[in-house]
């Protein structure tokens, strides 16, 4: 996630916190400052980012982020795979919001990509749900599968009615 | 020497379409621009928000408002400039048509709507009958025969104008939110019946707010805005994928 605010510009550590706030507000859990560092760490020693020290007058060193290119190509990838499994909302808002301001993506094509997966599996489960007539616990398991995607899609819905 | 075989037109093509509804003194655009192909055989699906333009693109498609601007090509011949006259009789001739609203005669009951549809159209009456019959049935509503439209729930009567829509096997079918007030079961019903006449070689264009049906379709239309944000092919998950993970793709369960 850190990640991806870096692929707008380069940042310190406190700047991401300040940027993740106020895109996210409060209705998003926000992570302290130190799971922040422990991120970026851990980014850089993936070489998917990378830090360069600045000195401070009169005050410890600070380090500086940039996306790598590997970096960069891992995004891509991120942004272009459609979202997957019950934390799809969390993962995909995460990817509509922090596409803006990348020139990776936009939001129109996330919004689209991801119908089309919520649609194509709309239609594995139909194909499920024809294979397990008969199976009445099966298919109210299916059919509580078919109402998640219709609210995910009728969350995208909204989605692309407020940002695009 | 090639082999070109002369391509058949497409059985419907936009150009352009743009229409605007007059409120009021005000122009509301309620189609901004849009072009599209649909082929003969094709299940089109059109989603969108409510005020996308959908209705007014269905009735742009079946001649029931005229573009202001842009062009219609059926079978590979122009109509948007048709006069009514003209148009009425392509509609009898080759459309079925299901409107949002299920627009039935509410002085004839529910046989006598798809019957005379028929007849209208020149079927035999018997083969007309037979056809009722067995429409009805499919939509599990042949106890309802000799209601009135008034006796029946928005569901029954939307399901009674599909059937008077498909009782003359139009080669293009377009239909409204069909599913749109109906039950999960009533809604399989009218989902396998809309398939089976699909197979059978009838051309689709199905508006719809709900998934289950718009996965039905080869196509799904995005509409946004008067616009048409996305046009993709349906694709099925591989049947492997699909027994290895059950619903877990979409539920957390058994993960
Ligand atoms: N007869 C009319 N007079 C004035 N405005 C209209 C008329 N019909 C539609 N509109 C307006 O045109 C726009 C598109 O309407 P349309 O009925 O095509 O939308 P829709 O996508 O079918 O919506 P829904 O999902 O609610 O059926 C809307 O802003 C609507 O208010
Ligand atoms: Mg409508």
């Amino acid at each position: 996630m850190r990640q991806q605010l870096l692929a707008r510009q380069p940042a310190y550590g406190y700047e991401l916190k300040q940027g993740l706030e106020q895109t996210f507000g409060a209705a998003y859990p926000q992570p302290n400052i130190g799971q922040i560092y422990v991120t970026l760490s851990r980014l850089e020693k993936s070489g998917l980012i990378r830090g360069t020290e600045v000195t401070q007058e009169g005050r410890p060193d600070k380090k500086v982020y940039e996306i790598t290119e590997k970096g960069t190509e891992e995004l891509a990838n991120w942004f272009e795979a459609p979202t997957e499994g019950p934390r799809v909302r969390d993962e995909f808002f995460m990817k509509l919001i922090l596409a803006e301001g990348t020139d990776l993506t936009d939001q129109l094509t996330l919004i689209n990509n991801q119908r089309r997966h919520c649609i194509n599996m709309m239609r594995g489960l139909n194909r499920l749900a024809a294979t397990e007539r008969g199976n009445r616990t099966s298919l109210l398991l299916i059919e509580g599968a078919v109402l998640h995607l219709q609210a995910d899609l009728d969350w995208l819905e909204r989605c692309q009615e407020e940002l695009t | 020497m090639t082999g070109a075989e002369p391509t058949s037109p497409p059985l419907l093509a936009a150009g352009a379409l743009v229409r605007s509804h007059l409120s009021g003194s005000t122009l509301i655009p309620a189609v901004r621009g849009i072009s599209l192909q649909i082929d003969r055989g094709e299940f089109v699906a059109v989603t969108g928000p409510s005020g996308a333009g959908k209705s007014t693109l269905l009735h742009l498609l079946g001649g029931l408002l005229r573009p202001d601007e842009g062009e219609l090509w059926l079978d590979g011949r122009r109509v948007d400039r048709l006069r009514e006259a003209a148009w009425a009789r392509l509609r009898r001739r080759h459309y079925g048509i299901v409107f949002q609203s299920g627009n039935l005669l509410s002085d004839f009951s529910v046989a006598d709507n798809i019957e005379l549809t028929a007849v209208l159209a020149g079927m035999p009456g018997r083969t007309a009958r037979e056809r009722r019959r067995e429409l009805l049935n499919d939509l599990g509503l042949a106890h309802k025969a000799t209601a009135g439209p008034g006796e029946l729930s928005g569901g029954e009567r939307q399901r009674v104008a599909l059937a008077r829509a498909l009782v003359n096997r139009p080669q293009l079918l377009l239909a409204d939110e069909p599913t749109g007030n109906l039950d999960s079961r009533s809604t399989r019903d009218v989902l396998a019946l809309l398939a089976r006449y699909h197979r059978q070689g009838t051309t689709i264009v199905l508006v719809t707010h709900d998934a289950r049906a718009a996965s039905t379709a080869d196509r799904v239309i995005s509409l946004f805005d008067g616009r048409i944000a996305d046009d993709a092919r349906v694709e099925e998950p591989p049947a492997a994928w699909q027994s290895a993970t059950g619903v877990r793709g979409v539920i957390d369960f058994g993960g």
